[in-house]
Formats: C-alpha cells, structure tokens, sequence
C-alpha cells in the first residue's frame, strides 16, 4: 500500500523525529519543492506571478510569523500590518541609504529590525494578555501606520508620500523595481519561503517552541516548571516579527514596489493575516500556508466567477466576498477550530487505514 | 482669560462630546461583556449596520435590490414610500432583536465554554460577516441619516460665551442633544437592571453563570436579551455618528476606539466605559491641540487613545474601575 509507516524502518534518533515520518509525504514534499523550484519558474506567467503566486508567497511568510505568536505562544497580535509596514520602510531606507547592498542582505536586515521593533511593543505582554494584549498591539498598528506617513524621513522627504522601490539586481538578474520579470519575483520569494518555513518548523519542535507552547497552555504552570516567561515571551515576538518584517519588506520591495503606508499596511492587513492563521489551522505550520492559500485564491476565485462569468459589478462580488470570509471565520470556530490543518490531519489518518477502517 | 487657555477649554468641550460618542458605543461592549464574556468586536458594525438599516427603511429601499438586480436582470431600487422617523426605529430595533436571537441561536450557542479569544476572534468573524451584508443589503454608498434632531451652531452658548469671555465657544446642537441621550440611556439600563425582574436576572448572570442557572433563570433568554439592548445601544450610537458624520465605513472604526476607551474604565464597569469615554475624547482632543498640531504633524487622533490606554495598562491592568483578577494555580 502506498501511504503506510509500515516497512519504513527507522533506525537512527534523528529519522524517528523526522518530519514527515511516512515515506509518501516524504516524497510528496520533495516532488513539490521540485517543482515549486524547477518547474513553476519557467512556466510561470505575469498572471499567475501576480494574481496568486507571489501574494500566497509572502502572505505565507506572514502567517508564519503570526502563527508563531499567535497559535504557538498564545499571544494575540493586531498588529501585524503595522510590522509589516516596519519591514518595508527598512528595507527602503537600506535600498536608498546602501545601494551596493544586496537584496538578500536587506531582507534580512529589514527582519532584524522589525524584530527589533517587534520585542519593544511585546514589553507590554508581558503584563498583560489576551485581548487586553490585542488592544496594546492595535497601538503598535496605529502608530506605526501614523508615524511612516508623518515623519518624511522614512519616505526620503518624497512629495506625494510614497516609497518606490529602486531597481536592484541579484545574480544579474534585476528583482525589485518596474522592470522585473515574474519568475525572478517568484523564485526570490520561493527562496525565503523555503528557508523560512524550515527554521520555523525546527523552532517551533526544539526548546524554545516547546517553551512557547508551555506558555501558550498555562503560563503560570509554565512558569513553576522553569521556562521563564521573558524569555519565552519576547523572544516569540522577535521570531514572529522577524517573519513578518521580512515578508513586509518582500511585499514592497518585490510584489508592489511602490506603497503607501496606510492603503497597503492598514488594519486590514493586520485582520487578514489573522484570519489565514485561523481558517488555517492555529499552531501548525502548514495551516499558515493553507491559510494563506486560501483567502489569496478566495478573492480571485470569486472575481472569474462573479464578475467574469456572471457579469455581477464588482462592488457587489466584494461585499460577498467580505460575508464569505467572514462566515467561514465563525464557521472553522465553531466546527474546525483547528483549521483546514486539521482536516488534512484527519485526512491523512483516514488515508493510513484505507481501506480497512476497522 | 487668555486667548490660548478659551480656545484649551472649547477644544476640551468639544472633547467631551465626542467621548460621549465613544462612551455610547463602549456602553454596548460593556453589557455584552459583562453577561456572557464575550469581547464583541462586532459592536461597531452593529451601529453601522442598524444605522443603515434605519436608513434603508425610512427611505423605502429594497433590501438587497442590487443583489436582486444582478442575479435577475430586474430593475427594482424602492418601494416607493418614506417611513416616518419612529415607525423606522421601530422596526430598525425589531431587526436588532432578529439579529440578536439569531447571533446566539447560530455562533454563540455552539461555542459556549470555549476561551475568551475564540469568543473575541468569532466576533471578529461576525464584524466581517455583518458589515457585508450591510453592504449587500443597502449599497455602500455614504448615505445622510436625519430623524430630525438639531444640527448646527448652539447660538445661546455662543451669544452667553460671547458676552462672558469675550469669544464665542462653537459647541454643536447634535452634541447636545447626544450628551442628553446618552444620559438618558445609561439612566434607563441602570433603572432597567436595577428594578425589573429582567434587569435582575441579567445582574445575575452577569455575576455568576451557573449560580442564575440553578435559580432556573434561562440562560439562552438573557444572552438575546442582553444582545438585543446591545442592538439597541448600537441603534443610538449609529444614529449620533450617523446624523453627524454621514452613515459610512468608517463608523465602524469607532469600535476600535471604544477599545482604549474600555481599557481606561474597565471591562465590567459602566460608570468606567463613560469615564473612560469622557477622558479619551477630552485627552485626544487637547494633546492634538496642544501637541499632536504644533509638533507632530497633526492627526495624533488615530493612535492617542491606543497608546494611552497601553501606558495605562502597565500600571493599572483593570482598568479604572474594573474589578481587580486574581490568578491561582
């Protein structure tokens, strides 16, 4: 049979631990990483890059991130539009300060400081939680947002506000500014993909994620068992900014490359990223990218089948697109408060006794 | 009295107003809060969604006639009549009670005993959910809300000011008249749960779920009702915003505010949600006078509440009035 642990003998600590520990997933992750590398980057169109790819990309990025502080530590955060935007104007301000830099370095760097940021408006939780935690990061939201569209630093004293990104080669391959073409977009973004998720999901096994989760489950418990609460804290809102930043500083540099700070990085953004961690799966980080998944492919499913085949206008399709969301938001809380993980997670439980249920 | 110091005390004023606003729209989470714990996000889209339900009735619109349209091919935009102003609130609170029971009935029955924050992100759901169908339901254009309250300059506290100080304070009519409203209101509800059987058992809800339980007080009976007044409180709020500011999107950003507003009072308290009303309008509006426009660049409105409520919730994390939560392991 094809999807059995049985006759995958395991003989070593590390390949009992491994990820995925039934041989068919192990190869249906390599096959998809093969093609989602080899394949896709030259077959790729404009469309695609733009409409589904790219976006599911970086939003995967960003659900990552929050994930990691919301689903894993427990630590509710609104505020992931205004971290994003720190991203993003960090990784301008590198682009134009430093303009021999490379991009990989200033996403990066862009991530640090974000973390950096991340940390200073986590101080708070550690007195406060719960929702009482969300208002304190809609703070950080607000002031953000407020603060990259008045001070003209940020923005390089440009007249009309915005940032642009300029035009930065990688390899000789131009990845940032109006002239880059869709498979450099993607596979720059595929990239940090790939390395991202894979630090998070051995974060999110090792010490420190189990500390997180400790936290996430009973803090004082967690507490009298020796993790210490600073530490845990603070250091989930690093990571988790961390994540964020850089998926900020790709969405601006890459994906859009000229932003205005209110319309792309406002509390929408926060709720959106918040709604893929749920309908994704909390703690799990394949519900992050299923999350992300589904609400960038939501809109445009709706869009064909709404306005392209139906002929309805477009405000109309919108607002029901809005009822969707939201309708599935109650609905994966009151049926699937794990989210499309695990409904994969059963799936493939059912998959491991097919055909023999009993 | 100096110039800098009349023009202080007119922005204070007009602060004041405003946290009224605020006050009103807190007063709804306060009450949902307090008898079934649950944060509801959804409070503001509550009042934009009765304020453009009451809009919609008394102009005679076909509800979902853009929907009706498209999917039909059919032409249809009014019923042709104007309600008049109380029959349309009369039945704008009788779709509140709809809303209310099918609210319960659908997500909140289902999700009873789960965390706070799957109550609060549920909320969330619902604020989406609703604010599309408002959208469905009556078009989302901005629309005027007028139910015949005054508008416009107060003359008697201009030409009284005037003659005083020697410098007219603009003080707005509709604030007025929302201030005596709003009075009103918070004197009703405390009236209401003070003196009426109802009132009583939502007290004792609010105190002790299983305690009114065993009492043989229906639990699913109170949740509706208490969503209902919350319905109800919504309807004033969006009436004031509305008839101020036009009924729009951004009504729904209130509910933000509100937030701060309740983290200054305290969850559980309504003399703490007016307070904590009061003292947001009046801070925003005198640190953008005195800071946020000569400083900062202006528009310190957005983010003064959220902040202010952050430094106060290091120090005193229940708020004003809130009751004091003791953890044990």
């Amino acid at each position: 049979m094809i999807y059995r642990e049985a006759g995958d003998f395991k003989t070593s600590y590390g390949a009992d631990n491994q990820t995925f520990p039934i041989k068919f997933d192990r190869r249906g992750y390599y096959v998809v990483l093969a093609l989602a590398a080899l394949l896709l980057p030259f077959i790729v169109t404009d469309y695609w890059a733009n409409a589904l790819l790219v976006p599911f990309l970086i939003y995967a990025i960003a659900a990552l991130g929050l994930n990691i502080l919301t689903g894993y530590c427990g630590q509710v955060s609104l505020g992931t539009g205004g971290f994003m935007a720190v991203g993003a104007y960090s990784a301008y301000k590198l682009m134009t300060a430093f303009p021999w830099m490379d991009m990989i370095t200033i996403t990066i760097l862009s991530g640090f400081i974000t973390a950096a940021v991340g940390v200073l408006f986590g101080l708070p939780s550690l007195r406060i939680k719960g929702f009482y935690l969300a208002v304190a990061t809609l703070a950080a939201q607000f002031f953000l947002v407020w603060m990259f569209n008045k001070v003209s630093w940020f923005y390089n004293y440009s007249a009309s506000g915005q940032i642009n990104a300029p035009e930065r080669t990688l390899f000789g391959v131009i990845v940032t500014g109006p002239n880059t073409q869709a498979w450099a977009q993607y596979t720059f973004c595929l990239f940090f993909v790939v390395i991202l998720a894979w630090v998070a999901r051995n974060l999110t096994r090792g010490s420190l994620g189990r500390q997180w989760m400790a936290i996430r489950d009973m803090d004082i418990a967690a507490e009298i068992i020796g993790v210490n609460p600073l530490r845990a804290k603070l250091s989930a809102f690093a990571v988790s900014s961390f994540f964020v930043g850089v998926s900020g500083s790709l969405f601006f540099t890459i994906y859009l490359g000229a932003v205005e700070v209110g319309e792309a990085f406002g509390i929408q953004k926060s709720f959106l990223v918040l709604f893929m961690i749920i309908i994704g799966g909390l703690g799990s980080i394949f519900g992050s990218f299923a999350g992300a998944a589904f609400l960038v492919l939501l809109p445009v499913v709706l869009k064909v089948l709404g306005v392209d085949l139906l002929g309805w206008p477009t405000d109309i399709v919108a607002h029901l697109n809005l009822v969707i969301v939201g309708a599935l938001i109650v609905f994966f809380l009151v049926v699937e408060p794990h989210g499309l993980a695990q409904l994969w997670r059963l799936t493939k439980e059912k998959l491991r006794l097919w055909p023999f249920p009993h | 009295m100096p110039d800098q110091l009349l023009f202080a005390t007119e922005v204070a004023l007009n602060g004041l107003m405003a946290g009224v606003m605020y006050s009103l729209v807190a007063l709804g989470f306060v009450l949902i809060f307090k008898a079934s714990g649950i944060f509801n996000y959804a409070q503001g889209v509550m009042a934009l969604f009765a304020a453009m339900t009451l809009v919609g009735i008394q102009n005679g619109q076909v509800p979902f006639s853009h929907l009706i349209n498209a999917i039909f091919g059919t032409d249809i935009h009014y019923f042709g009549w104007e309600a008049p102003a109380i029959l349309a609130i009369a039945l704008t609170v009788v779709v509140m009670i709809a809303l209310a029971w099918a609210v319960n009935r659908f997500i909140f029955r289902h999700l009873v005993n789960q965390e706070p924050i799957i109550l609060f992100m549920a909320t969330i759901g619902l604020a989406y959910f609703l604010e599309g169908v408002a959208d469905l339901m009556w078009g989302s254009e901005i629309k005027t809300l007028d139910v015949g309250l005054p508008q416009g300059i107060n003359e008697t506290i201009d030409s009284v000011t005037f003659e005083i100080f020697g410098y007219g304070f603009f003080i707005d009519n509709l604030d007025i008249v929302a201030t005596v409203i709003a009075a009103l209101l918070v004197l009703g509800l405390v009236a209401f749960s003070q003196y009426t059987k109802q009132g009583r058992a939502l007290r004792a809800v609010a105190d002790d779920h299983q305690a009114a339980l065993s009492v043989g007080i229906s639990l699913n009976f109170i949740w509706v009702l208490v969503w209902s007044i919350a319905g109800f409180v919504a309807l004033v709020a969006g009436i004031m915003w509305g008839a101020k500011s036009g009924v729009q999107f951004s009504l729904s950003l209130i509910a933000l505010k509100a937030l701060p507003v309740l983290m200054l009072g305290g969850f559980t308290s309504i003399p703490g949600a007016i307070v904590g009303g009061l003292i947001i309008g009046v801070g925003e509006k005198l640190f953008e006078f005195a800071i946020g426009q000569p400083f900062l660049g202006g528009a310190t409105e957005n983010w003064f509440a959220y902040v202010l409520a952050l430094l106060f919730l290091v120090f005193r994390p229940q708020g004003l009035f809130g009751e004091k939560i003791i953890e044990r392991v």
